[in-house]
């Protein structure tokens, strides 16, 4: 028995993952290192933990993440549907369609998100006379909007990853060129972009927490207005975070399940 | 089957892959393709296809002139069974779901029926036990066969077979061959390019030999294999059937 065997994983390609009692312990290390590491800097700025104070504005927590789920969901069903669209315009022929299709998707991909929602939210709600109490909406908007340019660059890598060998089968066959994408480039293609397409609904979620410098009553700022009441950040900040995790790290380990099963298909 | 071609040419980025070929037969059977590799052979097939636009040049199959835009040659390819090398299924699809695709999507056959169809010549080629498999499950030799099937399904009035065994083993290679001979005894036209000259031979009433993307000689499949009219054709017949 030697001291490395605790600590080091065997090098030997196909040798069995180390005993779970070796995992546990290598995993219980990690999380002791970190909580140390925040216990010393909360000791070392004094921090005051006031969890009394926040504690009864749990509801606009609760109802803040709700509206979270809520506008994440709605923008993913939305920015799919443009992202589609969006990889379909630039892989047209029409050349309108094409170049539009081309610079959307380097315009949104290119700049903050916070440039983005403040355009948005200044210049075209307000231009197209946007009622205020559809806040939530023009929320799933912008999101949808600058997430449907990233959904758009997976679908494509999906399209093009269908070997050029099915295209002329399909053709061969005598499908039309939307029946090709009906029944031979989608179903192909959508095995591809599902692990990326449950990636990016991870940071939608996250990034919809912009979305409260607009007032958008969603978990940042609910959590914010109660930091404003309390001045009690921390216990504000840290269940924010939490809140988040809970809805990102299952998608994450979902990701990385559909990542392997696709490993073993091909 | 009647055949004309007059002054075919398809270049590639420079590379003339047909050469103003020129190829008149009526009332053939089995036309086999041979020669070199690069010499025009898929182009040629390809392009009877209709998936490639010659760049000059008519087809003429059973006198009726192949038109070259898009509408027109959805339509015929519709009435063509092709079968390449390699990767002629789709993945996604079983067995039968691949015969059925273009028999209800293209053909217009009720599910039900497209079903029966594909269950009726998947038995014939005893590949009934295959039928719920997907090509991942299938053998190399079982794949070209239900792909062969597929092609055949639509009843066409032509096959086309691209080298359809050449990325098969020995053994493979034999069930597909057999198949094709199957297809030949019931009085199927089909053009096929191959590198099998002992089954060229044996399945083909006529036989053309590309070179260099041109037809350097073409003439009953015996008179050919026999006794080589061209200096090409006897070197090119000496090589392959050296060992």
């Amino acid at each position: 028995m030697r001291w490395s065997q605790f600590f080091i994983a065997s090098g030997n390609p196909g040798a069995p993952p180390p005993p779970l009692a070796v995992r546990a312990l290598n995993c219980l290390l990690v999380w002791v290192i970190l909580a140390l590491v925040f216990f010393f800097c909360f000791r070392q700025i004094a921090y005051q933990w006031h969890w009394k104070s926040v504690a009864p504005n749990w509801e606009m927590f609760v109802n803040g993440w709700l509206c979270t789920i809520l506008i994440s969901a709605a923008a993913l069903v939305l920015s799919t549907v443009f992202g589609l669209l969006l990889a379909l315009a630039r892989r047209s022929r029409v050349l309108a369609l094409n170049y539009f299709g081309r610079v959307y998707v380097e315009i949104v991909r290119g700049t903050p998100l916070l440039v983005q929602i403040m355009v948005l939210f200044y210049v075209v709600a307000p231009a197209l006379r946007v009622p205020d109490r559809y806040r939530v909406a023009e929320g799933v908007a912008i999101l949808s909007l600058f997430s449907g340019a990233y959904i758009a660059e997976i679908i494509r890598a999906g399209i093009e990853g269908v070997a050029r060998s099915q295209l002329e089968s399909a053709q061969a066959i005598g499908l039309t060129r939307a029946q090709i994408y009906r029944y031979v480039i989608f179903p192909q293609a959508l095995r591809q972009t599902l692990p990326p397409l449950a990636g990016q609904f991870a940071s939608l979620i996250k990034d919809s927490s912009l979305l409260y410098i607009i007032g958008t009553p969603e978990f940042t700022n609910r959590v914010q207005s109660v930091n404003a009441m309390t001045f009690t950040p921390f216990e504000c900040y840290i269940p924010l975070a939490a809140g988040y995790l809970v809805l990102t790290l299952p998608i994450s380990l979902w990701t990385r399940r559909l990542e392997r099963r696709h490993q073993f298909d091909t | 089957m009647n055949l004309k071609l007059d002054n075919l040419c398809k270049s590639y980025a420079g590379h003339r892959a047909l050469d103003a070929v020129e190829l008149t037969l009526t009332a053939a059977r089995a036309l086999v393709i041979i020669g070199p590799s690069g010499g025009g052979k898929s182009t040629l097939l390809r392009v009877l296809a209709g998936l490639e636009h010659p760049d000059a040049g008519t087809v003429e199959i059973n006198g009726e002139r192949v038109v070259f835009e898009e509408a027109a040659l959805l339509r015929h390819r519709r009435t063509i069974g092709t079968v390449f090398q390699a990767y002629n299924l789709f993945p996604h699809l079983t067995a039968l779901e691949n015969i059925t695709l273009p028999l209800e999507k293209v053909h217009g056959h009720a599910p039900a029926e497209a079903a029966e169809i594909a269950r009726l010549l998947l038995a014939r080629f005893r590949l009934e036990d295959r039928a719920g498999l997907r090509p991942a499950q299938l053998s190399g030799g079982q794949r070209q066969r239900v792909a062969i099937a597929r092609a055949v399904s639509i009843k066409p009035r032509l096959l086309l077979f691209d080298e359809p065994t050449s990325a098969l083993d020995p053994e493979m290679t034999a069930e597909v061959l057999d198949m094709i001979g199957e297809l030949r005894e019931e009085g199927r036209d089909f053009i096929l390019v191959t590198h099998e000259m002992g089954f060229a031979r044996r399945v083909a009433d006529q036989a053309a030999l590309l070179a260099g993307g041109q037809v350097v000689e073409c003439g009953p499949a015996p008179q050919l294999f026999d006794h080589p009219a061209t200096p090409q054709a006897a070197d090119f017949l000496a090589k392959v059937l050296k060992y």
